[in-house]
């Protein structure tokens, strides 16, 4: 059980401020994010996309305003969890206590949601069929390449992770590359490497097909596809792939007993609690009259939450505004120079 | 002023007035028409205010830019004429518009 004074959930640029104001008035935090990565939406949405509305900043991309901000709060050493998701809370003594999709489990009188609009899941096919062979022929992420040597492998998606994956098993694969339009949008030397592998007959490709269902009894037998007008083929499969991007998703976040909004959960603007005592919802998630989804607002609200964090995780101390360019202790806590 | 008719999956029809500039998604979120969900709040990075055009709309419509049909391929079962309805912008000329919308957006 590890034991902190907040527990934040997504470590997009929201969650990541919280933590840094948390530190600056002396509090402990672990973060937590479905992601293998920290960043959020910035890192996984647009980390290449100029972002002109952040305050002093004129221009960054989401990739540069996350390696800024992992470098601001360096000088606390919080302890990221990531590629986990917050499955269960439970309140005992006035704590909060969470358990995650991983195991581990936290102790803490305060729990931050900045978690965007939900956990990032991959889209799945929309067939019950699919349903039931998931996670044994029907895949959405890679983890053991040494399964499809020398089967026959049925990938659909036109991105990078399509492509990729197209271009790899190919080698020891019979790979068929399913894509809903003539266009793919991987990056070109991929996309002129299926080309080439096509040409070679080393893969074959459709496009302007989408998936129908799987067939199969104990063990997945064949794919049929579908085109717009309506003509189906089927094609024989021992595995099935799919890679049509990341889908956001509120979760487990829906059964703690919040308020919930229109998926948002709505929140005062003193400090940004929620209806639970010790659960605060900050940035895009939450909601209040006049809420804006910009950064900036995200970066206020954790600011204000982190200040209500403070009298639940130091019941008996009082809190003392203090600025960073003038406080010795705050200074002391990152590390600067007096 | 247009006038746009969302068509849900269900068949049930929502008549609504949007202001000239608001896009199609904002004219459903502020209307609340279900159906369209616009998690990240018009900013082209999901894709849960996917719609469906007929044709003889889809064709008046300014041209999809770079990077919707990349979406679209992450939306719940796209199809040639599908569109993400925050890039949809109203003036006077979509009045009458008839959007479909999907089954579900997730």
């Amino acid at each position: 059980m590890i034991n902190t004074d907040v527990l934040i959930i997504g470590a997009g640029p929201t969650g990541l401020f919280c933590a840094h104001q948390l530190g600056i008035i002396g509090l402990k935090c672990e973060v937590v994010d479905n992601l293998d990565k920290i960043g959020g939406q910035c890192i996984e949405l647009y980390p290449d996309k100029p972002i002109y509305d952040i305050p002093a900043i004129p221009e960054c991309t989401g990739e540069e305003l996350t390696n800024n901000l992992i470098q601001q709060i360096k000088p606390f050493n919080f302890n990221f969890h990531l590629s986990d998701r917050v499955q269960e809370i439970k309140n005992e003594n006035s704590k909060w206590i969470v358990k995650t999709l991983k195991g581990k489990e936290f102790l803490t009188p305060n729990i931050v949601i900045a978690g965007g609009v939900g956990s990032f899941e991959p889209r799945k096919f929309p067939t019950k069929n699919c349903e039931k062979f998931e996670g044994k022929n029907v895949l959405y992420s890679v983890k053991d390449k040494t399964i499809f040597k020398d089967k026959k492998v049925v990938i659909f998606g036109g991105g990078d992770s399509a492509l990729d994956w197209a271009i790899e098993l190919s080698k020891n694969s019979k790979v068929t590359l399913i894509h809903r339009r003539d266009e793919f949008r991987g990056v070109h030397t991929s996309v002129d490497k299926v080309k080439e592998l096509e040409n070679e007959k080393k893969l074959e490709v459709f496009t302007k097909y989408s998936i129908k269902d799987v067939e199969g009894n104990e063990n997945l037998e064949s794919v049929e596809i579908k085109n717009e007008e309506g003509e189906s083929k089927t094609i024989k499969a021992d595995y099935v792939l799919g890679f049509f991007g990341l889908i956001m998703q509120l979760g487990p976040i829906l059964e703690w007993g919040l308020n919930i909004d229109k998926k948002t959960i709505p929140v005062n603007t003193e400090n940004f609690e929620t209806n639970k005592k010790g659960i605060f919802a900050i940035g895009d998630i939450c909601t209040y009259p006049g809420k804006l989804k910009l950064i900036l607002s995200g970066f206020h609200e954790g600011a204000l939450a982190a200040r209500g964090c403070f009298k639940y995780a130091r019941p008996d101390e009082k809190y003392r505004f203090e600025f960073t360019t003038t406080s010795k202790t705050v200074k002391n806590r990152i590390g600067a120079k007096e | 002023m247009a006038k746009i008719k969302y068509i849900e999956h269900s068949g049930e029809e929502h008549e609504i007035e949007v202001s000239n500039g608001l896009s199609v998604m904002e004219g459903a979120i502020q209307n609340d028409v279900p159906g369209i969900d616009a998690d990240c709040g018009g900013g082209m990075a999901c894709a849960t205010c996917h719609v469906y055009v007929k044709d003889d709309w889809f064709n008046k419509l300014s041209e999809k830019s770079v990077g919707e049909d990349d979406m679209l391929d992450q939306a719940y079962e796209p199809k040639s004429n599908s569109r993400l309805s925050c890039q949809i912008i109203v003036s006077d000329e979509l009045n009458g518009l008839v959007v479909h919308l999907p089954e579900k957006q997730l």
